[in-house]
């Protein structure tokens, strides 16, 4: 007890921080909403958005998609098809809405979560899968859909949408580059250099960041002691907290960003504040670190239902068009079940195609020595 | 261009040209513009070529790597420089997880035509962490190509060479012989990864690369005094090896001894003695042998000359190998 209360008289002397040098670590973060959890829709001054009945209906179809494609990946994972699944289940909206406020010419650089960005970028969620059924570790063409491959180690990517930006930049182009990463990248050093060299070199590129509240089972809380958009403005460019959940609010703010970035104004940190309804993958257990309560608080806000209603609301689509969705949700399913089970082992030469681009004689050796050993065996190559 | 130029010139020279003949070429590195570098090997480049294409960076070696990693993508054809060898570890992931990989991740459809200039080793006098050799991290690592020149000639060719190349290329400049002179000639006398025999010889063969063939070199000289006629034999690439080269020298001398600064345990010279022993097994007189670094770290500079091979270290291998 003697100890205790000398601790505490120690830190009373103390001085204290000067106002100026405060962080502002207590001050309210401003959430940018565009639709009220209810589906009621409300303006914000510094980011209208006008949207149509149709688009705010194709919104609503890839949301339901989205999250269709997911757990049906979830399922196959289940069932074995699948090594490994990592569930975006409560980020469609995030995702949906910052893939949709790009144009053709954008690219993205996603982490290895962002299936409804990919959705949005228009590549074959069977893609998405074959790294996760273990026959390749991604393997699309990149630029055909400028839709950079899934990135595993946290935050590398963000330097390589960066340097992508600078390319752009030099090339006098007005595209512009969404780096994804989550609240647990924030504390990655290779996401603090992108901020760094996209500040000085005014790269064309939003960071958008997906906090979703955990990192594996480390809370935002380990990773910061400041809302995370503010972490731009010791960078020297503006951040921005938009509610991750509300699909329109994330169309509107990352449409204003990519703009901001690709006029020659440098880059924007959008933080997209939702919540991982899941688990971090199929191979984690959230019960042995976050509370049931946290996880139902949040599914009041879940980002379907509300633009669902906001569709009843307003009475913006009629029940022939929820049927219409219902029945792509039910196909995309089926296609992709059907197209992960019948999705073929590669040769296991494969290990030896890509290594180089131009020949390199010790795995052209190794390549031959395997090709022997397989024959050697009866029935040739099939170990 | 023929001429007698030092590597430092020869470097600057093919930086030059790779700038000259390819628009889409950058060089991007700490200090690299206005003070061409701290070994000056980027002299005069910015003046030339300008800011765009010749880029002074923050000083984070992962990010200029990771970005070298994004124009690439864009299509750019970046060489980076990192200041010295003990830098570049804050880079190794964006070498070893993201470059060296990007290419086999995507099956062929994006290439990573970076290189990474680094000036390596010791014999400098120089603080801790600049006189390190760590070409063994990188030529383990599947993806990368690993090479070292010895002389001005081979530093200007391979490193424009390693320039056009559409894989991620380690280019490790030898810093105590930036000063040395030599011929440049006009045209590239070998492919990147081809071995050279730089002295040819019977009774052993002295396998070495960048600062260690010029101690080769001698030593051979100064065996030759004594009656006996070593080959060297400059490897120039770490990855590949040219085996072919290095296992016809050691199959006629019936010895070999590789050297190199780099500590022995698990170096390039393992991987050579292993190698030789499995291909040569029955031309051998001697096991294959090996001088390098201790395993302890790079020593104060007082006493580095204990820790690096010199001419007599390499002739007392000789006279092991000899024994046998």
């Amino acid at each position: 007890m003697t100890v205790k209360s000398t601790a505490r008289a120690r830190k009373k002397a103390a001085p204290g921080v000067p106002d100026n040098l405060r962080t502002g670590t207590d001050a309210p973060a401003e959430l940018v909403q565009l639709l009220t959890p209810e589906g009621d829709r409300v303006e914000h001054p510094e980011f209208p958005l006008v949207t149509t009945p149709e688009e705010i209906r194709a919104l609503y179809r890839d949301l339901v998609l989205v999250r269709r494609f997911d757990a049906e990946a979830t399922s196959l994972q289940r069932q074995g098809e699948l090594g490994l699944w990592a569930s975006l289940l409560g980020q469609e909206a995030a995702q949906v809405g910052s893939g949709r406020a790009m144009r053709p010419g954008d690219y993205a650089f996603p982490t290895y979560r962002e299936h409804g960005v990919a959705w949005c970028r228009d590549v074959d969620p069977l893609n998405l899968l074959g790294m996760f059924r273990g026959v390749n570790h991604g393997g699309w063409d990149p630029n055909e859909k400028n839709f950079h491959l899934y990135t595993i180690v946290i935050g590398s990517q963000t330097l390589h949408a960066t340097g992508y930006a600078m390319g752009i930049t030099k090339d006098g182009a007005d595209d512009a580059v969404i780096a994804y990463f989550g609240d647990g990248a924030s504390s990655q050093g290779d996401v603090n250099e992108a901020f760094t060299f996209a500040s000085v070199y005014n790269a064309p590129v939003v960071f958008f960041c997906q906090n979703n509240q955990w990192a594996i089972s480390e809370p935002t809380t380990n990773q910061t002691k400041i809302p995370l958009y503010r972490r731009a403005s010791g960078f020297g460019f503006p951040g921005v907290r938009v509610d991750g959940n509300d699909v329109l609010a994330c169309l509107a703010v990352t449409r204003w960003a990519l703009d901001h970035a690709r006029s020659g104004n440098g880059p924007v940190l959008v933080e997209a504040f939702t919540y991982r309804m899941g688990a971090h993958t199929t191979s984690d257990d959230p019960t042995r670190y976050r509370l049931t309560e946290e996880t139902e608080s949040w599914k009041a806000k879940d980002p379907i239902l509300r633009l669902r209603a906001h569709l009843d609301k307003e009475g913006l689509a009629d029940e022939a068009f929820f049927a219409e969705v219902e029945a792509q949700s039910e196909q995309l399913g089926l296609r992709v079940r059907e197209g992960v089970r019948s999705m073929p082992d590669p040769d296991p030469t494969l290990i030896f195609d890509h290594v180089y681009a131009e020949p390199h004689t010790l795995v052209d050796e190794e390549r031959a020595e395997y090709e022997a050993y397989a024959a050697s065996f009866e029935g040739g190559e099939n170990l | 261009m023929a001429g007698q130029l030092n590597i430092a010139k020869a470097l600057n020279e093919a930086l030059r040209k790779s700038l000259e003949n390819d628009p889409k070429t950058l060089l991007m590195g700490e200090d690299i513009g206005k003070l061409g570098g701290v070994f000056r090997i980027t002299d005069g480049l910015q003046k030339d070529f300008g800011e765009d294409r010749v880029i002074d960076t923050p000083l984070a070696e992962s990010g200029i790597v990771g970005t070298a990693i994004g124009l690439a993508l864009r299509g750019y054809r970046p060489v980076v420089e990192i200041q010295f060898d003990g830098f570049v570890y804050p880079a190794f992931d964006q070498i070893v997880t993201q470059l060296a990989k990007m290419h086999a991740r995507a099956l062929g459809h994006v290439k990573m035509p970076v290189t990474i200039r680094i000036p390596y080793g010791g014999g400098i006098g120089a603080v801790e962490h600049h006189s390190e050799s760590h070409e063994a991290y990188f030529a383990h690592t599947a993806g990368l190509r690993v090479v070292s020149p010895s002389n001005p000639n081979d530093a200007h060719w391979m490193l424009r060479q390693a320039i056009e190349s559409d894989d991620p290329v380690i280019f490790l400049e030898p810093k105590r012989r930036y000063w040395d002179k030599g011929e440049v000639q006009d045209e590239a006398e070998l492919p990147l990864h081809s071995a050279r025999i730089v002295r040819p010889g019977t009774d052993a063969t002295l396998i070495a690369y960048g600062p260690m063939v010029k101690v080769c070199q001698e030593a051979a000289a100064a065996a030759e005094e004594d009656g006996r006629k070593l080959e060297v034999v400059d490897l120039r690439s770490l990855s590949p090896i040219d085996f072919a080269t290095v296992e016809a020298s050691v199959k006629r001398t019936g010895r070999g001894i590789v050297v190199h600064e780099a500590p022995v345990f698990l170096g390039l010279g393992a991987e050579l003695a292993a190698r030789l022993t499995e291909s040569c097994f029955y031309h051998l007189e001697a096991p294959i042998l090996r001088v390098g670094g201790y395993h302890a770290p790079y020593p104060p500079s007082r006493v580095e000359e204990t820790y690096l091979p010199d001419l007599d270290r390499v002739l007392d291998a000789v006279d092991r190998a000899l024994a046998f």
